[in-house]
């Protein structure tokens, strides 16, 4: 407790409502009322309307959401493989080699994703490997972004892991494999799922990196928000974006119902 | 007995892999996803050829020719100020808004936190998006103006400057200074507030001399990490169509995508990469003395 009389309480917490909810609530409110809208330019929307969802549901904007899926989903299991196996590995290692797999791992986080997004690019529009213009080439450009939240969220639960109970399977007479299988990976669980739902949500909003090499028959629902905002529909762009961020938080809430689950063990 | 044998006979077989051969996969693969293309930019910026011809020899020709041009200088200038304006924001708004959140707790708060987190996983550009609808040319504020006023325009074109890429970073980006704020201010002794409070200090005076030094570790550490994005940030400047507003990863993304001229994009990238790698190492540094 910092303030402690009536008075001073009730002032700090409208000060906090009027810092918090414009900055906040409002942005997140505002992109929610004018998808619903048909027209805004008074100090409220008018002409409710869910025309856009229908049009933000079919067509294009559907394949852009379809698209977004398949590509984070891919992203993303492609993530939690690599980052927590490296993960993994880095535990097992001394301290120089933890740290050095450390920096590797989280230098994606440090790039520029549009310089990712470039490198990627002039990466692989020559050969040996020619990727240019297939959907292959966000998806990976979509991993190495997220690998290092995986590699993070799993280093981090591996450290914090007890080795008691790896130690005492493997005095058993449990295999190393059978360690990894049976004991250290179910009580990582939580971790990977919650890295799971991270890897996932980073992918659906990715933008940057996608503006760089999106082909045109494999466009994210992020770079179609941009070209409605772009020619000026920003009400079909708001509704877009309302699909995404609804989206999303179905995926998170799912896996974090997984997680509780997993919890109990 | 047998059993134990074998056992003791398999274990030298399985430790015969070294350790460190189970980290060579991943690795591999992230060189080949990441640190190959990156190589490739970094000798594209030294040969003025276009993409995919042969190249011969190394060259600074494309690396004096951008730094010579004003565009870049100025991209260069509006990044840095940019970065350094919206951090200096995040660390103060950020702290403010921890600081009610744990030590003036009010019923809701939890919900608040959760709020946070379910923020940090929205993409950026979601912010100018509705900023946007808020202060656009057409949007609310200014519509609410001339309905009041009756005059032709209203007063609010901020958006399209560099103030509008301004707020909108502070928006999006306090979220990452609070996260770790409150996980610092979660493991402070709130008996210590108690007896400085009991001893007669103000609430102001217990902010500054008890809960601030706790908490430097943490600002340091969020601090440098909301630095590097807004370096890095892209979405929120794509969003505004502002053609005066040119940050560091808008110009890579110009020369590269409308210009087509791939080695000028790739001596900005690596500026860039420079710039934020640089930041990020004291990041690492940072936040690891700090024990985050």
């Amino acid at each position: 407790m910092l303030v402690h009389s009536r008075t001073g309480k009730w002032a700090t917490w409208s000060a906090f409502a009027l810092l918090f909810l414009p900055l906040f609530a409002v942005p997140l409110l505002v992109i929610l009322a004018a998808s619903l809208s048909t027209n805004w330019s008074g100090a409220l929307p008018s002409g409710p309307t869910t025309t856009r969802y229908a049009a933000a549901t079919s067509g294009d904007s559907l394949q852009a959401l379809t698209t977004s899926l398949v590509t984070a989903l891919c992203a993303s299991v492609l993530a939690l493989v690599l980052g927590s196996w490296a993960a993994l590995a880095a535990s097992a290692l001394g301290r120089r080699g933890k740290r050095f797999l450390d920096a590797l791992f989280m230098l994606p986080v440090a790039v520029p994703s549009v310089v990712v997004g470039l490198a990627v690019l002039v990466a692989f529009s020559r050969p040996p490997v020619l990727l240019n213009g297939t959907r292959w080439i966000v998806i990976i450009a979509h991993t190495v972004l997220v690998t290092a939240f995986a590699y993070q969220s799993v280093s981090a639960a591996a450290r914090r892991l007890d080795p008691m109970y790896e130690q005492a399977a493997a005095s058993l007479g449990a295999s190393p494999g059978r360690v990894l299988w049976r004991v250290r990976l179910p009580l990582l669980l939580p971790s990977l799922t919650a890295a799971a739902g991270l890897c996932f949500a980073l992918s659906m909003g990715e933008l940057s990196a996608t503006m760089m090499l999106y082909p045109p028959d494999w466009t994210p629902l992020p770079v179609q928000i941009f070209a409605a905002t772009d020619r000026g529909s920003l009400f079909t762009g708001a509704a877009l974006a309302v699909v995404l961020m609804g989206t999303t938080l179905l995926v998170l809430t799912a896996v974090s119902r997984i997680r509780t689950r997993a919890s109990y063990r | 007995m047998a059993s134990i044998t074998a056992a003791g006979r398999r274990n030298p077989v399985s430790l015969r892999t070294p350790t460190w051969a189970w980290a060579l996969p991943p690795v591999l693969i992230l060189a080949l996803g990441f640190l190959y293309p990156l190589a490739l930019v970094v000798r594209q910026s030294f040969t003025p050829e276009s993409l995919g011809e042969t190249t011969t020899g190394a060259s600074l020709t494309p690396y004096t020719e951008v730094f010579a041009s004003t565009a870049f200088r100025e991209a260069l200038t509006t990044t840095v100020w940019l970065a350094v304006g919206a951090t200096v924001g995040c660390l103060v708004l950020g702290f403010v808004l921890a600081l009610v959140i744990a030590f003036v707790p009010f019923p809701g708060g939890k919900a608040v936190a959760r709020f946070i987190d379910v923020f940090l996983s929205f993409p950026s550009f979601l912010i100018t998006l509705a900023l946007l609808f808020i202060y656009g040319s057409v949007g609310m504020a200014n519509g609410a103006w001339t309905g009041v006023t009756g005059a032709a325009e209203g007063p609010f074109h901020f958006l399209t400057t560099p103030w509008g890429v301004l707020l909108a970073e502070i928006t999006y980006f306090t979220p990452f200074v609070m996260r770790p704020l409150l996980a610092a201010f979660s493991q402070l002794d709130t008996a210590q507030l108690e007896v400085a409070s009991s001893l007669g200090a103000g609430p102001l005076r217990i902010v500054r001399q008890v809960i601030l030094p706790e908490a430097l570790p943490a600002l340091a550490a969020g601090g440098s990490l909301v630095l590097v994005l807004c370096l890095n940030e892209f979405g929120i400047v794509l969003f505004t169509g502002a053609k005066g507003v040119t940050t560091l990863p808008m110009l890579v993304y110009s020369k590269a995508i409308l210009e087509s001229d791939y080695p000028a994009a790739c001596v900005v990238a690596v500026v860039n990469i420079v710039l934020s790698v640089g930041l990020y190492s004291l990041y690492r540094v940072v936040s690891r003395r700090a024990g985050a």
